[in-house]
Formats: C-alpha cells, structure tokens, sequence
C-alpha cells in the first residue's frame, strides 16, 4: 500500500460503503457500528500523511499518475501539497465526527444514510487531491448527490425545497466551471498540439487576457456559489437549516472548502493575469467584505439557533476569499489556516445546536436559556466553540483572522478596516447567542430535566477542541506546511512580489560599498 | 455489367437478415405458432434474426478495419458502409434486443401479444438501417418510410387502449405530412442535380453558390421533415402525445433507436448534400436547438406522468445533439455519435424501470406510481436513479460524456453563447429528473404490488444499467469507436 497511499485514503470510504451495502437493512446497529468502524479507518490510513509529508519538498507529494481515458487525455493524478494536506486531514477527522454524532439521531432508513455519507467523503477527499482537471469535476460533481439525498430524506420540514436548490445551484455554477475548463483544454491543444486536463501541464499556457478574465469568471461562479460568496449564498441558510446535524456539519466544515479551494489551486496558479486585475480584485474583495458584514448582521437578527450558525458560516467563508484575494503569503495562508478553523468551530457549533435540537426539537432562542444549569459539560462544550469561532486568542480562529487581516492590511488598509468590523459583530452575536441559550435563568420548564452529554457526544467534541487549542497556542505546524505551497502561488500570481524585499536589502550594502 | 455483384451482397447483409427474419416471424405467427403459448418462440426468432444481422455487421466492421479502407459502397454509391453507419446500426441492434425482450412481459399485462409485434420490430430495425447506411436519396426515403409505417402501428398497438389510438393517429397524420416536405426538398434537389446520388447532389449544390433561391428551398423543406423526425421544435407536437399513448417499450424504442436513425440520416443530408449552404443552415439550426432545449426543458417541469416527462427531456437531449451537429467538427460529430450511444442506454433503462411499473391494473406511468418504490424495490430504484443522473449528465455516468463532447465542441468552434445556455439548461433539467428521483426516494409508495418482474425485464435492465456506469467510468474503447465515425466532416 506504499506507493499508493493516497488512493488507499481516497477509496477507503468507498470500500466502506461498498461492504455496508452487503449488511442486511434490518441491522441497524451492525451498519451504525461498521460506518463508525468505515470512517474511522478512513482517518486512521490517512495519518500517515501527515507524518510522511515533507513540509520541505516544493510541489506535490504523493503523486500517483496512470491513463484513465487516453482518448481525452485524461488521466488519473492525484497528489497532495500543504493546502491540500490540511483540508484532506480536516475531511477524514469530520466524517468520522459526522458519522458517530448521527449513531441516535437517524433511526430510519440507517443504511441507505450511511452509504451516502461514505460515498461523499470519497467525493470530497477526491475534490482535494485531484492533479487532473478532468477528475477533479468528477469528483466536484459525485459529492452532490449524496449530499442532496443527506438534506433531502434525512432533513428537516423544508427539506426536498433546500435539497434541490442546493443541487441546482452548485450544478449550474459546475457547468459554467465546466466550460471554463474546456476552454483551457482547448486552448492547450492548440498551443500544445495534445490534450490533457493535468493541471501543471494548464499552467504553462500562455492567454490572452481577455480570455483569462472570460474563464476566471467562469471558474468564479462555479466556486463561488459553493464558497458561498455574497450574491449567490441564498442556498446556504437553507440547506443548513434543514439538513440534518451531521449534514450540516459535513456542508459547513468541508463542503464550502471545496469552493475557496478551487480559488486557490485554480483560479489563482492556471489564471495569474486575471487573478491580479485590479477590477476583478477588487470585486472579489468587495464581495467577500459584503459577505463578511452581511453574514454578520443577518446572524443578529436570527431568531433560530441553526440559522445563525449558518449566516456566521457566510461571514467566516468572507474573511477566507478576503484572504485568498489579498494576494499575499500571510492572506493565503490566513485563508487556509481560516478555512481549518471555520471547519473546527462551525463544526462544533453545528454539533452543539444538534445536541440541544435532539433533545428539544426545536431551535428558537425563545425555548432555551440557562441550559449551563443543567448542561454544564455541554456550554463549557459550547463555550469553547463560541469562542473558538468568535476568535479568542489562544483559540484557533484568532490566528486564521489575524494572519487574514495582516495580509488584508498589507494589500490595503481600508480592507483590514472593514473586515475588522466583522469580528466585532461576530463577537457581538456569538456572545448573544450564548447568552440566550446557556446564561441566565431557566425560563422554560421543559428545559429542566434536560441530560448532560453522553460520553459519545463528548466524544464528538474532544477531537475538535483538541485541534483548536493545538492551532490556538502553536499553530507553527500549520503554517510549516502551508509556506512552500503558498509562496508557490505568490509567486506565481506575483512574480515581482519576492524580489522587492531583496532589492531594498541590497540597496544599503551598496550603499555601504561605496562608502 | 452485373447488377448485384458480391460487394453488394456483402453490404445488404444485415438489410437481408433483418426483412427475412422480420417476414418469417409474421409467417410463422399463424402458420406454425399459432397458439398464444408459443409466442416465445417468436421472440426466439427475432433474437437469431438480430444476431444473424449483427454477424453480418460484424463481418462488415471487421473488413474495414482488417484493409484500413473507410468505406465500401454497394449499388454504384447507392449504399455506403462506413465506420458511421455502422456505429449507428450497433446501435440500433441493442436497441431492437433490448425493447424485444422487455415488451414480451409488457405485452402479455396489456392482453395485446400479437406476434407481428416482433416481425414489425424487424423490419423498423431494416429502415433504420437504410436510413444510417443509405447515401440515396430515394433509398433513404425508402428507409425512413419502413421505419415510419412499422412505427405507425406500434404505437397504436393497444387497440382497446384511447391514448394510443390517438397517439397513433397524431403521429401518423403529421409524419405522413412531414414525409411529404422531406420528399419536396429531395425532389428539388434533384430538379438541381439530375442525380439522387448524395455525393452527386453535393456537388452541384454546391457549384450553384450560397443564396440560390432553389437552393434554400431545397434546404428549408429537408430541413423541416428531417428536424420533425427528430421531434425538434417547433416540430415537436407529435413526441410527447405519442410518446405518452405509446406501449411503454415502443415509446423507449421511438425515443431512441428512431431518433438515432433519424439523426443519422440527418447528419447525412447536412454534412453531405447541404454542406456548402452551412452559413445558411447553422443559424438556422441555432435558434432550432436553443428553441428545442427551451420548450423541452421548461415544459418538462410541469409534467405530472412521467413518461410524458421523459418525452420532453427527450426532445431537449435532441437539442444538445443538434449542437453537436452546429458546431459541426470532429468533437462535434464524435459527440452526435457518443451522445446517441449513451443516450440509447440511459433513456432505454428509465423507460425500462416504466415498462416493470405497468401491473395488472396499475398504468404505472404517473408520478404517484413511482413515488416509494426505494423501499418497494431498492434495486430498481437505485438503476432509475443511474439513469436520471446519466440523463442530467452527472459523472461519473455515461450521460456526461455525451455532454462533454458537445460542450467542448461549442467551445472549439467559439458557439460560447450556445455552450452557456446548454449549460444553464443542464441545471434546469436536474430539477425534473430529481422530481422523479425524489418520488421515488422520500415519498411514500401508493399501492402495495410488487413491481413486475421477468427474466427479459432483469436481463435489459442488467445490460442499460452497466452500459450506463461502464461508459462513464471506462468510456476508451467507445470513444476510440466513436472517434472512427467523423469521417464524415470534411
């Protein structure tokens, strides 16, 4: 399994899924324990990979290449950088959270739920590793179905509305992205004289700006409507709400990672002109800046725990593109360190409003209050995800702003300004949240004999706050495996961005010589 | 001079194989089985009449291949074997055996098992295979009206059924009035030419320049019968009534082995003896297919049946393939031939999962009808849903080949506009084919009788089913195959 660890990590979902598929329906609790077992040998055949990444190599690790249609020069390349390292560890640890958070909260049809749920990690990890434009759509496209069978069967009371418009959506934006691609394709026939969809041999083409704009915008709106950035985020609240909790946490923390991921591995390296027009930077900033102060406001206003959640996920995903688009190291990395830490707190956030939903079935601020007389695990639990998301320094949302807000400064000051305003407001409903729900007195009998978490709840949590307070107190780790790739991408986008520096350091030892 | 040399027995094979065994099983009908029990035997004869033809395609495909020639003509170029017509005839083969062996079952259910069923699916597949061999004017007419007339009949083979009477009647009334423009148009061009020769029209078409009035109309009135036959709008009346009236199965078999003749010979005419006036005919064909794509996707939102459904997502697939055709070079032509092939299993299987839905008493072509059948039966359930994701083109099915071919052949020759409202349209037909999807998965089921079930149904269902994933996942050797057919474009 040496040489092909990554498509070990890749499948084992899959062949998960495939054995559960053999369990008869009627055993529930087998196809419970085996998807627990699925998962979390899922997680454990990607831990290597963290321990064998060489955080010194430039370039992609793990490489595994093989013709799957050469008809189409398509091949079958899947490798991993940094970024990708992070965000395929963040997918492994969730499913399994994900999967043994739903062990009582779905009781019908179990085995067709944790087919799905087995069958989208592979997608997921696949969107994360793909070399290869061709499989990388595949793979964008795979995770929508079970995804849409996640909210649509197991959701809420709006659920077949929320299912299918998150379906729509992200098909319209993949088809337009689709075309996007092939002209790429295309074009490197023509300047190439042979097909292929790998994404190193797209980066040697040389086009015309025009058409670098017309197939960034194309990439944009396939990325964007999953990010979601501002205009095309209507899906969200929807499909997080009504999804059920593992579902939500799965979309939260990984599926809209699939968008700002694409920004970064795509956009910016196969598009460096149009990634650094100044009209279309500044657009991009201006969205992700609405996003943030939009999401925000909107989380104040929600009288639904789940909803709130949700619009805070529009406001973080802001602080990520503003990140990717300040075109920096630090607002790179800020971004992807960011993306891990809205996977970890939103994650818990979902978690904990599923918790108290399991147990009320309801989510109306109005219904709870002084859960932390009753729950006190739970909102020291829900505590610690408050304020890892309202970025607490010590916590890990903290560094992902910061660096975000160094990078934004650094383009320009303006940006920094605005977006600051977003982590007061996000303080500002965060706290208020907490306060509506675990502070204060109990005002509703009902809430009265409500149980504490069950070690398996715990469970959920602990990893999570594990990796926040790791990422919090030292995120050098992180950032370590991050530097490479995304000076890789600067320079790419920028090639005049690391030369400066060395320019002004020369200046004065000539100086010097003269004298 | 020899009017019937050994080259063109060679070609007229499968043609010979097809119209003898087609005669013999209306023969045999009351002859030798006479008895309703021995009907099988009659489908055991359609099966060996297939395979026997499918031997003689066989010998064709091989001989091309073993002497690197691109085609062998027979009649003094009144037929032509090449790597086209004969991808296009595999086609229809899987088609005619898939639809023959599902209807045996389907057929018994309605109480109309008459044995000229299976000689009528003989001789249909005998004008198919004219229509994509045919380079004739009058011997593609010919093909098409054998294909045309068994289908009249076959639609309207529930006698004692209202819906496929008038299917009938609509169909045939308009495809005799349609036929009527296309032999016009033939008729012009040979007023033009002096010759019914495709290749020959060609030529002198071509000589008389771009906006010679005769010209256009010769092209306007081929145009309107070929694109009727292909149910493009505004042509389109007739599909969703006869697609709807007609027995399940032969609705599958109109929907796919009709269309793909009719594409072929479409393909033809306009690559052939219309290709000088293309500045003419493509934007023409432009507002034809975005009209098609419109009408068929947005009025397949609001459908209730769902064969009625599947007929208007089956004109807007007729839309992405007539984009192949506009855009006109080799992707695009290898995507006319790839999506007829995906397109063949994916739109079979769905209706397949229709035809195993008709039990005694139960129509079992509503939306209601289908609605629960994940927990009445998974297996069918999760092939319907293969093939609604193959037919809303999402990888890893077939479906999104066919997709693929066309888009990147829009992008290749600069149609952006046309690639960005087939893609806008793709995402509009997710919404009815997951209307389907979600009946089937989330609703509960109406009526408690197991769905219907027969050695044939499984066996066409297994075959669609791993065709459809197959070519999606390891798609080399059918588009190594579909790469062949391009030498069409010049």
């Amino acid at each position: 399994m040496d040489g092909h660890l990554l498509s070990w990590v890749l499948f084992t979902p899959l062949i998960g899924m495939a054995v559960l598929l053999l369990i008869p329906a009627e055993r529930k609790n087998l196809i419970r324990l085996w998807a627990n077992i699925a998962a979390l040998a899922g997680f454990l055949v990607s831990l290597p990979l963290v321990f064998r990444f060489d955080k010194d190599a430039s370039g992609f690790q793990f490489v595994e290449k093989a013709d799957w249609i050469p008809a189409l020069g398509v091949k079958y390349m899947i490798g991993i950088d940094g970024i990708s390292l992070l965000l395929v560890m963040l997918t492994t640890v969730i499913g399994c959270i994900a999967i043994l958070s739903s062990w009582n909260a779905i009781q019908d049809r179990v085995k067709e739920y944790y087919a799905m749920f087995l069958l989208q990690q592979t997608g997921i990890i696949g969107v994360f590793v793909s070399l290869d434009f061709f499989l990388f759509f595949v793979f964008w496209e795979v995770v929508l179905v079970p995804m849409y069978f996640i909210i649509g069967v197991w959701g809420g009371p709006r659920k077949l509305y929320a299912a299918i418009k998150f379906f729509i959506y992200t098909l319209a934006g993949g088809a337009l992205m689709l075309l996007g691609i092939l002209t790429l394709y295309f074009e490197h026939f023509k300047q190439f004289g042979y097909y292929t969809f790998e994404i190193s041999e797209l980066m040697k083409l040389n086009l015309s700006p025009v058409m670098e704009q017309w197939v960034f915008w194309a990439f944009f709106i396939g990325f964007a409507i999953k990010v979601p950035m501002f205009p095309f985020h209507t899906w969200l609240p929807d499909a997080h709400v009504e999804a059920p909790t593992a579902g939500s946490v799965v979309l939260a923390s990984v599926l809209l990672k699939m968008g700002t991921y694409g920004f970064i591995r795509f956009s910016l390296p196969l598009l460096p002109k149009a990634s650094v027009n100044a009209a279309i930077v500044q657009v991009l900033v201006a969205l992700s800046l609405i996003g943030i102060i939009y999401g925000a406001l909107v989380s104040l206003m929600q009288q639904d725990w789940k909803k709130l959640v949700a619009y805070s996920s529009v406001s973080h995903l802001g602080f990520c593109t503003l990140g990717i688009f300040a075109l920096n190291p630090n607002g790179l990395a800020g971004s992807v360190i960011q993306q891990i830490n809205h996977g970890i707190s939103t994650g818990m956030l979902f978690l904990v409003v599923g918790i108290a939903y399991e147990r009320r079935h309801t989510r109306d601020f109005k219904e709870f209050g002084g859960l932390g007389h009753v729950m006190p695990v739970y909102a020291i639990v829900a505590a610690i995800a408050m304020l890892s998301s309202a970025g607490l320094p010590l916590l890990n949302g903290f560094i992902g702003e910061f660096t975000i807000l160094q990078g934004a400064f650094e383009a320009n000051r303006a940006w920094a300004a605005i977006a600051v305003t977003g982590i007061i407001f996000g303080a500002a409903y965060l706290l208020w949240m907490y306060q509506r729900t675990m502070l204060g007195q109990i005002t509703n009998p009902k809430n009265l004999r409500l149980p504490d978490l069950s070690f398996r709840e715990l469970a959920t949590f602990l990893p999570l706050i594990a990796w926040a307070i790791w990422i919090g107190v030292y995120p050098q780790p992180h950032f370590a495996v991050l530097e490479k790739p995304v000076a890789q991408i600067v320079e790419r986008v920028r090639p005049d961005y690391f030369q400066k520096p060395v320019q002004q350091a020369e200046a004065p030892r000539a100086a010097e010589v003269a004298r | 001079m020899s009017y019937y040399t050994a080259q063109d027995h060679f070609v007229l094979v499968p043609a010979i194989m097809l119209a003898l065994f087609g005669c013999a099983v209306f023969l045999f009908d009351f002859l030798i089985f006479p008895s309703p029990k021995q009907r099988k035997y009659l489908l055991f004869f359609l099966v060996l009449g297939l395979v026997f033809a499918g031997a003689g395609l066989w010998q064709q495909q091989s001989f091309l291949m073993s002497h690197g020639i691109p085609e062998i003509t027979a009649f003094r170029g009144t037929l032509t074997v090449d790597s086209f017509a004969l991808f296009f005839n595999w086609i229809f083969l899987a088609a005619s055996f898939i639809v023959a062996i599902v209807s045996y079952r389907y057929l018994e259910t309605e109480n109309e098992h008459h044995g000229e069923y299976y000689g009528l699916i003989l001789l249909a597949n005998c004008g198919m295979f004219f229509l994509a061999t045919g380079t004739d004017l009058i011997t593609l007419f010919v093909g098409l009206e054998l294909m045309a007339l068994c289908f009249y009949i076959m639609v309207g083979f529930l006698r004692g059924d209202k819906r496929s009477n008038e299917a009938a009647l609509k169909y045939l009334l308009l495809g005799a009035f349609s036929s009527g423009f296309l032999v016009y148009g033939f008729s012009v061009m040979y007023g033009l030419s002096g010759s019914t020769r495709l290749r020959e029209v060609a030529i002198s078409l071509a000589t008389r320049g771009l906006w010679d009035p005769l010209v256009f109309l010769a092209l306007a009135t081929t145009a309107v019968g070929l694109l009727f036959k292909v149910s493009a709008v505004p042509f389109h009346m007739w599909a969703p009534d006869a697609y709807e009236g007609a027995p399940t199965p032969i609705t599958a078999y109109l929907s796919v082995a009709s269309k793909a003749a009719s594409f072929a010979f479409l393909v033809r005419i306009f690559l052939g003896p219309l290709a000088a006036s293309r500045e003419i005919w493509e934007p023409l064909l432009s507002a034809v297919a975005l009209a098609t794509l419109t009408v068929g996707n947005l009025a397949a939102l609001s459908q209730t049946n769902v064969k009625r459904l599947l007929a208007y997502s089956s004109i807007s697939h007729a839309g992405f393939i007539l984009l192949g055709l506009i855009a006109g070079n080799v992707t695009g032509i290898t995507g006319v031939a790839v999506y007829m092939l995906v397109y063949t299993f994916m739109n079979l299987g769905a209706f397949i999962v229709l035809v195993a839905l008709r039990r005694k008493n139960i129509i079992g072509d509503d939306m209601d009808d289908i609605s629960g059948l994940m927990r009445k039966s998974p297996a069918h359930a999760v092939l319907m849903l293969i093939f609604l994701c193959s037919l809303a083109g999402i990888p890893p099915t077939a479906g999104f080949l066919g997709k693929y071919y066309i888009f990147l052949a829009l992008v290749e020759t600069q149609h952006y506009v046309l690639a960005v409202a087939a893609a806008v349209y793709t995402a509009v037909a997710v919404y009815y084919y997951f209307r389907i999807v979600r009946s089937m998965f989330v609703s509960e089921t109406t009526d408690k009788l197991p769905v219907a079930s027969s050695f044939g149904l499984r066996l066409a269902l297994g075959v669609t089913g791993v065709m459809t994933l197959l070519i999606g996942i390891y798609p080399e050797p059918f588009l190594r195959l579909a790469q062949s057919t391009t030498s069409l474009v010049r």
